[in-house]
């Protein structure tokens, strides 16, 4: 029987992978309400008003406010709605965006205790494709609860997620085969090492590659300018529509926790993961901190688009996906190739 | 339930199926089983207000559509009709909430033509520069709200920032930041206050800069301009059959503003352009209300350079309250106080339309006097109501996202629709 699980080359005892497991978890999770609450500030700053500031010192708590408000909320489901997948939808697009977090290297091998100890939970050999399994499983959760909420603007907004999926999957997809071919592996720890024995970043070499899979990554989010499946304007709330409570907070959770995950897989294929620049090598403790201020800039970043582009319409989206980002993602990958072999 | 007697309203709703839909119009390749028809609003987001439009797609493509109005009928005009003239003026107001400078200035004039009443010059000039406020509020209150509908958000904020200083400098001239009640019959209300005019010149110095700041928002946006370019475009000859009027008809190319073409309240005075479009198209109804508020800020800027020294309102004791010093010191002046107040003036019989450029297009007040202090009917033509035709012809066939972009494009204000 072949291996599926981690070639690590040392032995984790099991009390460090679930200690590893838990830390992950709460450290991934206290970035998304910090995501949060920066993309109101920051939003408020970009539009010339303030942002939350009264819940807490400096509108820190709004984030808990928020969710909290969520919460108490009484739940609520149409008459026409499937009860089951009503629930499971949001359930599925939460669990995979934290599954993700699982591949996210924060820093490598260290020693604790005596005990060999890989910063990230698990490096599993098929590495980003991965990530890529649980981005596509993700979707169900869209289309699901789009299509379990039995409205039609739900449904509508299901049927843009699922077209959005195959269009922009594809083309994220052939946007790191680039990147896989330089690093000689799947492995997102390996790809980080050939980032730091090249002493470049791959979103140099591969700038193309690095366009093209951010906008992917855009649209695997649905955050402007792709937003279309929620497109509050058009469609009341897309899939989300006939969410409130609890339902809606899970949506919402997930949806930044997918910018926390993509920005972390993004620093991580593109911009040297735990690395920092100009050859200066901290000491080991540092690269998880280094990893999250890249998730930060990466967020930021995020929120910008957000307050600066306009959405683009569903045919416009449809032939920006296969007309422009697929042929440039391919061309990428064949030139990629050829100076690989040549080289 | 038991068999309830349906309205004719009800019945009419009802009747609109999608056979009914078929028969007429057909689909875009035969998929005649893939029809849904969906319910945008009356609690919709985007319907900017309470419109209601019953929505056929297949897929995304909007097949037909057609708007269902009355959701926010108030009855105004009715009302109108048991107050007394002058009394009469804030309900008018209310009718299109984002021009009410204008509402009132289409009724007081109607009322002032009955009366062949002289509005002092200074009067005039104080309402074009009211008016001129109000069509640049109203635009950038257009503008944020379609960004919006486009997903640009930040717009929003950006115009309504602007539109902020207006409202304080109504609140500084006439006390309300909206339904000032300012224009009067005979004039205007008050005259400005001190430190209003040092305001409004600060105003109208940064405001073209806004606009500028604007245009390099959305004209070097190629998202922007790919929404926007080419999108639901309807030709001179359909917008006037439908009676459309506005900057929907002058993006189409026809110079039609009736401050040029029949001028009314001094327009004839200043020196402005009318910007017209060439396609008729989303991009040019956006481009030409852009150069519209940087008209306004001209005309605001030749009304406030010129405006000439007299009463700001009529000297006749017989429609316009007296000055407050004189109540304390005239008998007469507190005569004429308590017969406004109480009873109100008396129009001779007749009727009068009295039309004005809004910001949305032609507003018209028609008015008929039976010779009593209240008048015997009020209407409006309400430019938003008659634009809401040109929704369907504009859309069919497009998709559901430019069917929501060419409404906010339309700015229908419903509080003037069904009034």
């Amino acid at each position: 029987m072949t291996t599926v699980l981690a070639e690590v080359g040392f032995y984790e005892p099991v009390w460090i992978q679930i200690l590893k497991a838990i830390i992950i978890f709460a450290v991934g999770l206290q970035i998304v309400p910090i995501v949060l609450l920066a993309e109101r500030k920051v939003l408020g700053r970009f539009q010339n008003r303030i942002g939350p500031n009264r819940v807490g010192p400096f509108g820190a708590m709004q984030p808990l406010a928020d969710i909290g408000k969520l919460l108490w909320k009484e739940e609520f489901r149409p008459k026409t709605s499937i009860g089951f997948l009503f629930v499971l939808a949001p359930i599925i697009s939460v669990l995979t965006a934290s599954a993700t977090l699982a591949i996210v290297p924060f820093g490598n091998v260290v020693d604790i205790f005596g005990e060999p100890v890989g910063l990230y939970g698990i490096d599993v050999n098929i590495g980003i494709l991965y990530a890529f399994a649980f981005g596509a499983v993700a979707f169900y959760g869209i289309v699901l609860g789009g299509w379990a909420s039995g409205s039609k603007f739900s449904f509508l907004g299901a049927m843009r997620g699922a077209a959005q999926l195959i269009s922009y999957e594809v083309a994220g997809g052939l946007a790191v085969v680039g990147v896989v071919m330089m690093a000689g592996s799947l492995s997102l720890t390996e790809i980080v090492e050939a980032q730091a024995r090249d002493g470049l970043w791959f979103f140099i070499p591969q700038f193309v590659g690095f366009i093209v899979f951010l906008t992917a990554a855009f649209a695997e989010t649905n955050r402007a300018p792709f937003d279309l499946p929620e497109a509050d304007a058009e469609l009341v709330g897309g899939y989300n529509t006939e969410y409130g409570g609890g339902g809606f907070a899970t949506y919402y959770m997930a949806e930044y926790l997918n910018i926390v995950v993509l920005s972390a897989i993004t620093a991580t294929l593109f911009l040297g993961g735990w690395l920092l620049p100009f050859g200066i090598d901290p000491p080991t403790w540092v690269d998880p901190f280094v990893v999250i201020a890249k998730i930060f800039a990466l967020s930021f970043f995020w929120i910008w688009i957000r307050a600066t582009l306009p959405r683009l319409r569903y045919d416009q989206l449809m032939s920006f996906g296969w007309k422009i980002l697929l042929p440039l993602a391919t061309i990428n990958t064949l030139v990629t190739a050829i100076l690989v072999v040549v080289w | 339930m038991a068999t309830t007697e349906r309205s004719a309203y009800r019945q009419m709703e009802d009747s609109i199926t999608m056979d009914a839909r078929l028969e007429r119009f057909g689909t875009v390749d035969g998929g005649e089983h893939e029809l849904l028809t969906v319910n945008l609003g009356p609690h919709h987001p985007a319907t900017h207000g309470v419109l209601r439009l019953l929505v056929t797609l297949q897929g995304e493509v909007v097949i037909d559509l057609r708007p269902i109005i009355g959701y926010v009928h108030t009855g105004i005009e009715k009302t109108a009709e048991q107050k007394s003239y002058w009394k009469a003026i804030p309900v008018v107001e209310r009718m299109d909430y984002l021009a009410y400078m204008f509402n009132a200035t289409a009724y007081c004039g109607a009322v002032e033509s009955l009366l062949d009443l002289e509005v002092p010059k200074r009067g005039q000039y104080l309402r074009v520069i009211h008016m001129e406020l109000n069509r640049i509020m109203s635009h950038l209150v257009w503008l944020g709200t379609s960004a919006l509908d486009l997903g640009a958000m930040s717009m929003f904020w950006f115009c309504f920032r602007e539109r902020e200083r207006i409202l304080d400098l109504f609140e500084q001239s006439t006390g309300q930041r909206m339904h000032t009640r300012y224009i009067q019959v005979g004039g205007v209300m008050e005259d400005i206050p001190r430190g209003f005019e040092e305001k409004l010149r600060e105003f109208i110095a940064i405001m073209p800069k806004r606009v500028g700041q604007y245009r390099d928002m959305l004209y070097k946006n190629e998202i922007a301009l790919q929404r926007l370019k080419g999108i639901c475009p309807l030709d001179e000859e359909s917008l006037l059959a439908l009676g459309v009027t506005g900057p929907l008809l002058r993006a189409a190319g026809n110079p039609w503003d009736l401050r040029k073409a029949d001028p009314y309240c001094s327009y004839e005075d200043f020196d402005f352009k009318i910007p017209v479009g060439t396609e008729g198209d989303n991009w040019d109804r956006l481009a030409v209300r852009l150069a519209e508020m940087e008209q306004s800020v001209r005309i605001i800027e030749q009304a406030l350079d010129g405006l000439p020294e007299g009463p700001h309102i009529t000297e006749d004791r017989k429609i316009a309250l007296p000055p407050r010093h004189e109540l304390g010191t005239s008998m007469e002046a507190l005569i004429h106080h308590f017969k406004l107040v109480t009873e109100g003036f008396r129009v001779p019989p007749g009727e009068h339309y009295y039309p004005i450029e809004s910001p949305r297009g032609e507003l018209g007040c028609f008015v008929r006097a039976d010779g009593s202090s209240k008048p015997a009917r009020v209407h409006m033509r309400d430019p938003s109501f008659v634009n809401l035709q040109a929704t369907a012809p504009m859309t069919r066939g497009t998709y559901i996202a430019d069917l929501i972009a060419t409404l906010a494009m339309l700015d229908p204000v419903l509080g003037g629709i069904d009034r």
